[in-house]
């Protein structure tokens, strides 16, 4: 048998430990959006103020879409990013109260500010059904059509505004400024 | 171990061992099966209807936790998506139907069995790969030795003298072991 053969053990495992290699680096929560691409499902809810809204009430500018929840203690960890966001006026931030209680998302808001154009109320976390959320927090990108350009899973600080949103924001506006 | 064995306490420990190596074999085995159901009042009209959502919420993987179906999260999502199913079944809609509505919300990760597609085929058929793989170099292995084991030894020269000096050198001393008188 030929002399090269004996390496093909060798070979393989080489492979087989490059291919597990990079698994360990994977990010197992990063699955990626069924909804890429798509426009954003039609709804016809109320906000956590008790207002109607529909897809026609969302901005008609790129937009930012949150899920959060008053039960959700990494939302608290982003929110100082949104209030800094809503003040500077930089984007619209359209909230989903994800599976909450009305009474306990008003108060969550009295007590840290509210950066959202409007809350849209899901109490019974159907219409997150229908965005693919698993659990909140997640923020969408939108375009002025309502198509869903990007999906951030967890937490949304400034490092992740900074080094993801930033640039696909400015690349988002400059596309539909053509 | 059977000096331990013949004492009273050490028959008691390797009873408890034994039943120890019983109870994490049947748990070995039965690992894929176990789903602690979620304990859910839904109301069905036929027994068929609830062997469906049995079946779906057993196929279905909940988005959430990663390892555990629907039937076995206590996840929000998974108590939605499992509202959601009975819905679904409830309005007549088919088990394709259904499956499809999880696709178009969250891809093939929902499903425990994932749809056969190019992106899947690895997935599919990566353990059959590395089975061919292994069986062809086992196969190689086995007929290389056959091989060897067929052609006849020749040993010449210097070899040949070492070793015919070895087999006189074995048979003296056997001789002298039959015969430690002598």
């Amino acid at each position: 048998m030929s002399r090269s053969f004996a390496f093909l053990p060798v070979a393989a495992f080489v492979v087989l430990a490059l291919v597990m290699w990079r698994g360990l680096y994977l990010d197992s929560k990063e699955l990626p959006s069924m909804l890429i691409d798509k426009p954003m499902p039609a709804f016809d809810l109320t906000t956590v103020d008790g207002n109607s809204v529909t897809k026609d009430s969302l901005p008609s500018e790129p937009f930012l879409l949150n899920v959060w929840g008053s039960y959700c203690l990494p939302c608290l960890v982003e929110h100082p990013t949104f209030m800094r966001l809503s003040e500077s006026g930089e984007i619209p931030i359209v909230g989903v109260n994800y599976r909450d209680q009305k009474a306990l998302a008003l108060n969550w808001l009295e007590e840290n500010g509210n950066p959202y154009v409007f809350s849209i109320l899901d109490e019974p976390g159907r219409f997150g059904i229908d965005l693919g959320v698993y659990g909140a927090p997640e923020t969408y990108l939108v375009d002025s059509e309502g198509v869903i350009r990007y999906r951030h899973v967890s937490v949304l600080d400034e490092t992740v505004w900074r080094e993801v949103f930033e640039p696909a924001i400015a690349e988002l506006r400059a596309e539909e400024a053509e | 171990m059977s000096r331990h064995l013949t004492s009273k306490a050490g028959l008691g420990r390797f009873r408890l061992f034994s039943f120890l190596c019983l109870a994490f074999l049947i748990l070995a085995v039965s690992q894929p099966g176990i789903s602690i159901a979620q304990v859910d009042t839904f109301e069905f009209e036929t027994q068929e209807q609830q062997k469906r959502f049995r079946a779906l919420s057993d196929e279905l993987r909940c988005p959430m936790c990663q390892n555990t179906s629907l039937s076995g999260s206590t996840g929000g999502v998974a108590e939605d998506l499992r509202r959601e199913v009975h819905r679904m079944i409830m309005e007549g809609m088919s088990d394709e139907q259904i499956e499809q509505f999880m696709y178009e919300r969250y891809g093939d990760f929902i499903f425990y069995k994932p749809r056969l597609k190019p992106e899947t085929i690895l997935l599919w058929f990566g353990p059959l790969l590395f089975f061919l793989s292994g069986a062809i170099v086992l196969v190689g292995i086995w007929r290389k030795a056959k091989r060897m084991d067929a052609e006849p030894v020749v040993v010449t020269g210097e070899s040949k003298s070492r070793l015919d000096a070895l087999i006189a050198e074995h048979g003296r001393s056997k001789a002298a072991a039959e015969n430690p008188n002598e």
